[in-house]
């Protein structure tokens, strides 16, 4: 059952990529060099340029570093979630509460370079942008984007604030079944097949990450 | 109860745990790291293009096959499911392509309209 879950919840993530892809076709592409690039209303904004800044590191240019650590991040937890179920099979109860703690460890820790992601883009560069009606407006929220149309500051939320809404129900879920083996439910049952289950539920998170990344940063 | 009768019990009692089996994991995990890294080698020195998306695309669909057949099992299961799976995602990416095309002949005619 968990699998057709997966599925449906495919087709949703699956549904704000297209969109992404549709209005990033029907706006007017970047067509200059990287390098003469400048936020404006015009076209779509090239991802380097917007998400470039590093927590600690104020005013240095640092494309996509971030996301690549959260990337990892991700990634390291999701192999720390497979050696649990690994666990599991084994009925080794001490590695399965060693493996998903250190998931647990690293689901949060991905959860909050995403909150530090949505602070710098809401709050935004020092230079702003100066509308055609002459407003200076600073980051972005629904309705104002500095960086570009305001459409990709609307996706940007809805995309990665839907994955975030799924990582940290992820986390809730592995919080739960933690308490549950160290209380020995699992041990008593005779197997650790709930374990797989989120398993299953928490890599599918890093998966629609992997498309994320790919289809909102580097693309 | 004095006698432990499932064998689970008997494990913890008698400390018999096998060993791990992690050598696919973390072949596995090297495998994804390494793509990932690629990915920001060539979004540095490859100016954008058609054919740098193509590549990211491709790489894309690669760390998913990697982590759907061996993270989530896929690969082990039955038949039956890897189809059930697998067809409506290739629906899925059908209808991706169908409407950017559309996106891009949406651009075009709003904008040879207004020429």
């Amino acid at each position: 059952m968990m699998w057709f879950f997966l599925l449906s919840d495919a087709f949703t993530f699956g549904s704000f990529l297209i969109v992404y892809g549709l209005s990033r076709h029907k706006n007017m592409p970047y067509t200059g060099t990287a390098e003469a690039f400048t936020f404006s209303q015009e076209w779509w904004p090239i991802p380097e340029k917007v998400f470039n800044a590093f927590p600690g590191f104020h005013g240095l240019d640092l494309p996509l570093a971030f996301v690549a650590l959260m990337t990892m991040i991700l990634i390291l937890s999701s192999v720390t979630m497979v050696l649990a179920v690994e666990a599991g099979h084994r009925m080794d109860k001490n590695d399965v509460q060693k493996w998903l703690l250190w998931t647990i460890l690293f689901g949060s820790t991905f959860l909050g370079c995403q909150a530090l992601e949505w602070e710098h883009f809401i709050s935004g560069t020092e230079q702003g942008m100066i509308l055609s009606n002459g407003a200076h407006i600073f980051g972005a929220n629904l309705t104002i984007n500095q960086y570009g149309p305001p459409l990709f500051a609307d996706l940007f939320f809805f995309i990665t604030g839907f994955h975030g809404t799924h990582v940290f129900s992820g986390v809730i879920l592995l919080i739960m079944i933690f308490i549950n083996t160290v209380n020995g439910v699992y041990q008593k049952r005779g197997h650790y097949e709930m374990v797989e289950k989120v398993g299953l539920y928490w890599h599918f998170v890093d998966l629609v990450w992997v498309f994320v990344f790919t289809f909102f940063y580097l693309i | 109860m004095a006698m432990h009768t499932d064998q689970a019990h008997d494990f913890e009692h008698t400390g018999e745990v096998p060993k791990p089996q992690t050598r696919a994991i973390w072949r596995t995990f090297i495998i994804l790291v390494a793509i990932t890294a690629l990915e920001f080698v060539i979004a540095f020195t490859m100016e954008a293009s058609t054919v740098r998306n193509a590549i990211f695309i491709i790489l894309t669909v690669l760390k998913a096959f990697y982590i759907v057949g061996e993270f989530m099992h896929l690969k082990h299961e039955t038949k039956s499911l890897i189809w059930t799976i697998l067809i409506p995602m290739a629906l899925i990416s059908w209808l991706m392509v169908a409407l950017i095309s559309e996106g891009s002949y949406y651009f075009e005619s709003v904008t040879n309209y207004f020429k």
